[in-house]
């Protein structure tokens, strides 16, 4: 095995580069000669456009374009992965707070925000929706034309989609019990550190695009479409991003930028403020009817679910969200029936995108707290009442899909010992226990290419975007334990369409298992040839020699792989490169279209205390286990767990975005949004995995950096309930809120 | 437009005696990151809450979005750019590369500046002081245990 290889916590690969201040983020790439940009958004949400006089704008010194609809081709460009619902800018009307009207582009940062300023839209606001009961009343305005939609019976409505799955008969299964309550989970936004940023730039006939974004090869798709140009005259340059977490998956202001760089014939650059950026991306907030019905022992009889998902006024990858986390909404338990209905619901608001968790944190909230409401009138233990039901390993929990993964009572055992489920709760405290359950990839495609060097040094290529997962250091690590390489003599390529392979996308923490698997199969290439130059510099039979842990063994004896690769190469020297392709098809049949690659299975357990006087709640421990297959980077999972644990305590305790009557974000900027700091960490927090070598990826792994997010909200809300008395419904569990239950307690 | 005002001023910056010729209305972040090509230093909320473009100011850990560039005529400046000498990291860096940190990195610049500030004025700081000396600094990486690991460790390499 190699020092660097699986199971060992490598240092980062690009972590010198960020502890120095060289990493290049987006906003640190210097254009020469780049026209600055600068949107113009109107203070309202939905809004009829009359005019838009540039004229003053245009006058300021150093100014090339102001760019309104007018000047784009007609009917003006629409995009989107799901639906190409989003136009370039605003067409007619804005539809949220902060849609861009137009944009300036000029030489300086200056010119173009005074620019800006001078830009007058005459505009007419206009009624609008910005819940669900608003959005769903058939008296409110719609937000999408009915155009949009031919054909589609609920084009007339702001519902977009329902999702219905489902089995058994829920009407029919008899309960001892039916807990009927509604949840909520607010909007929140991702707030990764470096707000979102784009370049654009003519290169011959084609377009050069910049973009901390997470699937660039999505990205390249989409603007080759749009432009009416090939892929291959498309290119996509992807920094590592300074954070993601979902909002920068799919595009939104790249088209933009690459009209205005063909209008000027120049590059231009475009990095939001961070509260521009809040205005761009959210996560989907949810208002969720369980019902569940539990036979008196604890054992389930049916599951009923209506989820109302308020996505936003374009629909980005939110109605995705709402079908596949809808899909396991009923989590990893054996339930004779089920009934799931959710829907994806526009409204005058920012588009909700892919946010770490995609969905499963506003089911995984409504359900396990509805659990913890039956255990309490039942008289059962939460735990226990848990165990009852979840699956078994290569248990099904939706009939014919994919069984359990793995052995997952283990998680939740590791938990409540963790937590000391079993020892007396100290006066004044509560502790919560909560299961999440997500799916990896339902399809996806990787390549990649791996160079094996003369000199016995290596260099991969990805297409995966490495925004602080880490990915760069797992695949050097897949390099390092197959070929034997030190991380320090192996590079990792990513972010440039010219240069790597395709890839489909870095999303639903497929990238150790999906790309992973495409660089090992590389590797395995570059085995196979130095088998072959072995047996021709040995003058034996390749049966007869293996290639592992970085040599080359023979029968008499093995040999370096530098050494056979320098011999084999010969005076010349050269290279060796591997293919590696890894590819899981869809299935049409499948109400998800595949089924899921991995489970990403997670136990979050906590004890708190809340004060009485200020409803202010304090954890003096959190616990999260997840079943990681095996620990590639055990730094580098603890890193995920615990900042996915201490993300997830933001929604659950401090974070929701709040509108006004008309549809303003009230709390736009990091001032008045709080998310967690350093010291709104628990007393004490604890991952801990679970490995059993069970996962699809290379040496057993799953894909593990989302779990420990999903289960948080339920586990803390059931310890403030047993250190409390108080059910609450609604995240986040603010001070208000809790000293609000306190004081409504019978 | 109003023409912007300029002004001359002369600082030093990790180290090397800069004089330049700036807007009055740019910020210190500003100057640094567009007219010094010096981008370690981040830029997020630019209103003093995220930490991101946190550096030194004559030893004072300050938000650099926060200060005119003006205000800093005179001042001696260090940026993460002037944590390592030599090609050899400081001990704060090494630490957040051996602790694992760094994730997705943006914050660390700041991070590692309000952490250089903290030990400077309390060298065997608490778990407690760490986290009170970098409350300023937002992670959404959320990498504060390792980061608080880190900063522990580097104080105690640096007063073995």
């Amino acid at each position: 095995m190699s020092a660097d290889g699986a199971g060992v916590s490598a240092r980062r690969v690009g972590g010198h580069e960020r502890v120095t201040g060289q990493q290049e983020y987006l906003a640190d790439i210097r254009q020469p000669h780049a026209l600055h940009v600068k949107l113009v958004a109107l203070d309202v949400a939905r809004a009829r456009i009359r005019s838009i006089d540039t004229t003053a704008a245009e006058q300021v010194p150093g100014v090339s374009l102001v760019m309104t609809a007018a000047d784009l081709p007609q009917p003006v460009p629409r995009f989107g992965p799901q639906f190409q619902d989003r136009p370039i800018l605003a067409v007619g009307e804005t539809k949220y707070h902060g849609e861009p009207v137009a944009a300036v582009a000029a030489e300086t940062k200056d010119a173009a925000e005074a620019a800006a300023r001078l830009v007058v839209v005459e505009h007419e606001v206009l009624p609008a929706v910005f819940s669900v009961a608003e959005a769903l009343d058939s008296e409110s305005p719609l937000v999408q034309e009915p155009g949009m939609r031919p054909d589609d019976p609920l084009a007339g409505t702001n519902t977009l989609r329902e999702h219905r799955f489902g089995w058994g008969d829920v009407d029919t299964e008899s309960a001892d019990l039916v807990v009927d309550n509604s949840y909520t989970f607010p909007i929140v936004t991702h707030f990764a550190i470096e707000p979102h940023g784009f370049m654009a730039a003519p290169d011959g006939d084609g377009i050069v695009i910049w973009s901390a974004i997470q699937h660039p090869y999505l990205l390249q798709k989409m603007m080759a479409k749009l432009l009416g140009m090939p892929l291959a005259s498309v290119r996509v340059l992807a920094p590592d991003p300074g954070g993601a977490f979902g909002g920068k998956q799919n595009a939104k202001l790249e088209p933009l930028l690459a009209f205005m760089a063909l209008h000027t014939g120049r590059p231009v650059r475009l990095i939001l403020t961070l509260e521009e950026t809040f205005q761009a991306v959210r996560r989907s907030s949810a208002e969720i009817t369980v019902r569940t019905g539990f036979v008196e022992d604890g054992t389930l009889a049916f599951q009923d679910i209506e989820a109302n998902f308020l996505i936003g006024a374009y629909v980005d990858i939110a109605d995705r969200v709402v079908g596949k986390s809808s899909y396991l909404g009923c989590g990893p338990y054996r339930t004779p029936a089920a009934r799931i209905l959710a829907r994806a619901i526009l409204s005058h608001t920012t588009p909700s995108t892919a946010f770490r968790g995609f969905g499963i944190p506003q089911l995984t909230w409504a359900r396990e707290a509805n659990l913890d409401e039956g255990a309490y009138v039942l008289g059962i233990d939460r735990l226990e009442l848990r165990l009852r039901n979840l699956v078994g390993e290569g248990e099904a929990f939706i009939p014919d899909d994919t069984p359990a993964d793995g052995d997952w009572a283990q998680s939740v055992r590791k938990a409540a010992e963790l937590i000391k489920w079993d020892s007396p709760v100290p006066p004044g405290r509560g502790r919560g226990l909560a299961i999440g359950l997500k799916s990896g990839p339902t399809a996806a495609l990787s390549y990649s290419t791996v160079r094996l060097l003369a000199d016995g040094s290596g260099v991969v290529y990805s297409g995966t975007s490495d925004m602080g997962q880490g990915a760069r250091t797992i695949f050097a690590q897949i390099v390092a334990e197959e070929l034997g390489l030190p991380l320090d003599r192996i590079s990792v390529v990513m972010g440039d369409t010219a240069v790597v392979p395709y890839d489909q996308q870095t999303s639903a923490s497929r990238s150790s298992v999906i790309m992973g698997t495409a660089v090992l199969r590389a590797c395995r290439e570059i085995q196979a040839q130095l088998s072959e130059m072995a047996s021709r510099l040995h003058g034996i039979e390749t049966s007869q020699i293996v290639v592992e842990d970085g040599v080359v063994r023979l029968p008499d004896g093995e040999v370096s792989i530098v050494e056979v690769l320098q011999q084999g190469l010969g005076p010349l020297g050269g290279e060796l490169v591997g293919n590696g392709e890894m590819r899981k098809e869809g299935d049409p049949d499948h109400p998800l279209g595949g089924s899921a690659a991995f489970f990403e299975f997670n136990c979050a357990a906590t004890e708190v205390e809340v004060d009485q006087e200020t409803g202010e709640t304090l954890l003096h421990r959190y616990v999260t286990v997840s079943d990681v297959g095996r620990a590639m980077n055990p730094i580098q999972v603890v890193g995920q767990d615990e900042g996915a644990a201490i993300m997830g305590l933001g929604h659950t305790l401090m974070e929701h975005i709040i509108l006004d009557e008309s549809g303003r974000i009230q709390n736009l900027g990091a001032i008045d949004y709080r998310i967690p700091t350093s010291n709104d960490l628990p007393l004490e927090l604890i991952s801990a995995s679970v490995e059993n070598g069970d996962g699809p990826g290379p040496y057993g792994i799953k894909g593990i950096a989302e779990g420990a997010l999903l289960a948080t909200a339920p586990a803390v809300a059931g310890a403030v309930r047993e250190a409390t008395g108080a059910f609450i419904r609604d995240l986040p569990l603010t001070p208000e809120r809790v000293w609000q239950a306190l004081q409504e307690r019978p | 437009m109003m023409p912007a005002a300029a002004m001359a001023m002369a600082f030093t910056v990790n180290g090397t005696v800069r004089t330049l010729e700036v807007a009055t209305h740019h910020t210190l972040l500003d100057v640094l990151r567009d007219m010094l090509d010096l981008t370690g230093t981040k830029e997020c909320c630019a209103e003093g809450e995220c930490g991101a473009c946190t550096l030194l100011v004559d030893g004072r850990s300050v938000n650099s979005c926060l200060m005119l560039a003006v205000e800093a005529d005179g001042s001696e400046i260090t940026t993460v750019e002037g944590l390592a000498s030599n090609g050899e990291l400081g001990p704060l860096q090494q630490a957040f590369l051996d602790k694992g940190a760094a994730q997705c990195g943006f914050c660390i610049p700041g991070q590692l500046m309000s952490a250089q500030a903290l030990l400077a004025r309390n060298p065997h700081p608490t778990v407690e002081e760490v986290h009170d000396g970098l409350v300023g600094n937002l992670c959404r990486c959320a990498g504060y245990q390792q980061i608080t690991e880190a900063v522990l460790a580097a104080a105690e390499s640096v007063n073995r």
